[in-house]
């Protein structure tokens, strides 16, 4: 290996330069970008893990009104504080593989509807007490009693029968689920003593940091658990997560070295951020998106030929640049991406198109009154910039489009799944199947679409319990081609997950699975002096 | 009964019966909010089964005037019951943000009032003169600087460019007097800077509608010295103007400062009121609103009587 390049794996392994531009500068001395990234994961494993220190996060998405309990989980502090406390039976890692975590060993019948999780001996909670399968049974049976308000209820109600005998854990599934190890690694699904029916905001966890201080919207402090089972994971003596969510506030406290990384880099700051010493921004490609959503069963978005112009008429690539500042992907009027495992690359990418969308509009014989599109400013970041671009392009098709401004408060109680046109966002779910099942089946709650199609739901219900990977994959790319072509889904972006943190810290690693290294970073982490 | 008792009893009954009805304002205007308290805590997953038993559970089938009675009588003995969306006890997370709260704005107090003073004594003494343009121009070009525009200047300069004092201004318990102190400094010269102008401009204008009077001249033709004119002669017939605005302005600092609070990650009442409030958590909205009501009110007494008392005519009645 050439010397310009070991110079340029240290820097990069360091935090220095990005991901991005390590490929693009190795690029240049002719290593291919394939082996560029399998150099760079090398280089950073190769950099060792130094203990001890005081890690800090400053974070948005937090509140005065955030409990501990995991079933209520909904923002992204909470979520970010229970990683740091919590143990569930296994993660998804950023290869989008299963690890084992308090389950270490997990089989299926060949019909997947019978599941078996071995559960890891010794695993201890804060509290000394061991981590049984009783435990875990409980835990999940709190979940799936509606009283706890569990935002996992949709993932853990088709067990319809659960047992623990010793340290093996049964679950039966009402119907086939080739992904249940996926759906187990909901973050709502920490596993807690006595499942945590007791006490549910107790705190008490088998992670690897033990709570200190809990001051909910203000910050949240850990030491570590001397006794965790994994010595790779939790480098730091103590970590800290403070709230901080002022955009403002977040980034000058990162750049005094007050807190160590940021999540929710305003991508209007990015170019600004990068120049400033001592910081790196880290942007990751995730499942989240930004999208615009008709209702299939209302007026006038009843009508496919309607919503096709509406999805012919948006300009995806000046959305991407403009709204996210290049640090995204554009959509394709379906809510997966290539960070979903068995995605279909080969679906034509829907362009901007303002005859065709012009010509779809008149067939859909549209009286030509004005079409209200609901958005507040709170729907995703830069919402109604992005609801403009869409006004002005749609406009440029003859299409009357309108913007009518929500206030925030109260928005996702009174316009989202309720008017027939607005605004949101989604995070993204670990698998296929969960984000379809979620949002897409005809029976969903969340189906804020109103999309109905029995064929549909039939062909998801069916690939859920389909092992044979070429069948499942091909059964997805249907899913995907029908949600594209006559969903009420328009979307037009995939954001990444833009965050920063300054150069001494050490083990970062891109997760598309969520923010700051789906939680972990505080305990992933550590320090360079 | 001595006049000055009199007025000074009147002021607190006044203040209490007024107490009262923001109170009957507040719980009446939440109740007539639509929904109710377990509608709102239950959200949309609410079945007519679980609400019906939620209702029995808070006591919310009795009379609306019972249960005003009942909360009332609560929040006197301190009992604000708890919070809905984390099940906290409201006294409790409102003592402890109430207590920072109350932490910034009397650092802040101790500064700009007597530096507000001075500079307004100052300006007053040299009236239409260099010094009185240069503090009427500072003060007055920071009172217009919008609060979060001050606050991203301070931070940007002081915090992230010198690297002088901590950008955060976070606060815990079991942390030292002094360490706090050190965490507050950005945010009080913020405030400082907010509300200077306002006394500043008020003390001097009291001053000099004062030093028109014919026994200023007196005191002048006595051979006194300019500044012993207005510091023993003119100030204390000025008070009454200036502490109306030095209270209004300490009010502004406990129940006014949520974008400071902000800006400087600073747990406060204000940042705490508002998170509640978007997530509907109403006997909290409901607490936070007395309390502020009633620092709100009780200042303006204090205002009132010190007032009273600094006027001769009716501490020595003939």
């Amino acid at each position: 290996m050439s010397n310009e390049l070991n110079y340029l794996l240290a820097r990069a392994a360091k935090g220095l330069m990005s991901r991005r531009e390590f490929v693009g500068r190795a690029g240049a001395l002719g290593v291919s970008a394939a082996l560029a990234s399998t150099l760079l994961a090398s280089a950073a494993r190769a950099e060792e893990p130094k203990k001890g220190g005081l890690l800090r996060a400053g974070m948005q998405g937090g509140e005065s009104t955030n409990s501990l309990d995991p079933a209520l989980a909904a923002s992204e502090v909470p979520f970010a504080v229970n990683m740091i406390w919590g143990e569930m039976l296994v993660d998804v890692n950023a290869k989008g593989e299963i690890d084992y975590r308090i389950a270490e060993e997990v089989s299926s019948s060949s019909d997947a509807t019978e599941w078996k999780f071995k559960i890891r001996k010794g695993v201890e909670y804060h509290d000394g007490k061991t981590v049984t399968a009783d435990d875990v049974v409980a835990t999940l049976k709190r979940h799936t009693d509606e009283k706890s308000q569990s935002g996992a209820l949709g993932i853990v109600k088709d067990i319809i029968d659960m047992k623990a005998e010793g340290d093996m854990v049964t679950l039966k599934l009402a119907s086939g689920n080739a992904d249940l190890p996926f759906l187990m690694a909901d973050y709502h699904l920490i596993i807690q003593p006595g499942g945590g029916i007791e006490n549910p905001t107790a705190g008490i966890g088998a992670g690897p940091y033990k709570i200190v201080a809990n001051e909910p919207g203000v910050r949240h402090t850990f030491e570590k658990h001397a006794n965790y089972f994994d010595s790779t994971v939790g480098h730091a003596d103590n970590v800290e997560i403070i709230v901080i969510n002022d955009n403002t506030a977040r980034t000058s406290a990162l750049q005094a070295g007050q807190v160590h990384m940021i999540n929710r880099v305003d991508p209007k700051i990015v170019g600004l951020l990068k120049g400033a010493p001592g910081i790196s921004i880290e942007a990751v490609a995730g499942r989240g998106h930004y999208v615009f959503i008709m209702h299939c069963d209302k007026a006038p978005f009843d009508n496919n030929d309607l919503r096709m112009a509406m999805k012919l008429s948006i300009n995806r690539q000046e959305m991407v640049d403009k709204i996210l500042g290049g640090l995204g992907s554009r959509g394709n009027d379906f809510p997966i991406n290539a960070a979903y495992p068995l995605f279909d690359d080969t679906i034509p990418q829907r362009e901007y198109d303002a005859a065709a969308a012009t010509e779809a509009y008149k067939k859909s014989g549209h009286d030509g009154s004005p079409i209200i599109l609901q958005v507040a400013a709170g729907a995703f970041p830069g919402a109604i910039e992005a609801a403009q671009l869409f006004q002005q392009s749609a406009n440029a098709a003859g299409i009357p489009l309108e913007i009518k401004r929500e206030p925030d408060d109260g928005y996702w109680s009174n316009v989202w799944n309720v008017a027939p046109f607005c605004a949101s966002y989604w995070g993204g779910r670990p698998v296929q199947d969960q984000m379809y099942s979620t949002a897409y089946l005809s029976t969903a709650d969340w189906n804020d679409t109103k999309f109905k199609d029995p064929k549909f739901d039939a062909t998801l219900i069916a690939a859920r319990a389909e092992l044979d990977q070429t069948k499942r994959k091909a059964m997805y790319s249907e899913l995907a081609n029908d949600v594209r072509d006559n969903g009420g889904l328009i979307c037009p972006m995939f954001n990444d997950f833009v965050e920063a943190k300054r150069e001494e810290v050490g083990g970062w690693q891109q997760d598309p699975n969520g923010e700051l290294m789906n939680g972990r970073a505080l305990a992933k982490c550590w320090l360079n002096a | 009964m001595h006049p000055v008792v009199k007025l000074v009893t009147q002021r607190l009954a006044l203040g209490l019966l007024l107490m009262l009805a923001v109170s009957a304002l507040i719980f009446f205007g939440v109740e007539a909010l639509p929904g109710d308290t377990a509608q709102a805590m239950l959200g949309q997953s609410a079945t007519p089964e679980a609400l019906a038993n939620l209702r029995e559970k808070m006591g919310l089938n009795e009379p609306l005037l019972w249960r005003y009675g009942h909360w009332l009588y609560g929040f006197m003995t301190g009992d604000m019951g708890v919070a809905l969306t984390n099940g906290e006890d409201i006294a409790k997370s409102v003592g402890s943000r109430l207590g920072n709260t109350l932490f910034l704005a009397f650092w802040a107090a101790l500064i700009s009032v007597p530096l507000a003073i001075l500079l307004g004594l100052l300006a007053a003494r040299y009236n239409g003169r260099w010094p009185d343009r240069l503090i009427s121009g500072v003060t007055l070009a920071t009172i217009s600087l919008p609060e979060f525009v001050a606050g991203y200047l301070v931070l940007y300069f002081l915090a992230v460019k010198l690297q002088l004092f901590p950008a955060m201004s976070m606060v815990f318990p079991g942390m030292g007097v002094f360490e706090r102190l050190q965490a507050i400094i950005l945010p009080v010269i913020v405030l400082v800077m907010v509300v200077l102008a306002h006394m500043m401009r008020m003390t001097r204008a009291a001053i000099l509608n004062v030093m028109q009077s014919a026994y200023i001249e007196t005191a002048e033709l006595k051979g006194l010295s300019p500044l012993t004119v207005i510091w023993r002669h003119a100030f204390p017939n000025a008070i009454a103007p200036v502490v109306n605005v030095v209270m209004l302005n300490l009010a502004y600092l406990v129940v006014g400062v949520v974008v400071v609070e902000v800006v400087f990650v600073y747990p406060g009442m204000g940042q705490y009121l508002v998170d509640h409030v978007t997530k509907r958590d109403l006997p909290v909205v409901q607490a936070c609103g007395m309390i502020f009501a009633a620092v709100y009110i009780g200042l303006n007494i204090l205002a009132d009587v010190v007032s009273i008392l600094a006027n001769p005519r009716l501490r020595h009645p003939k």
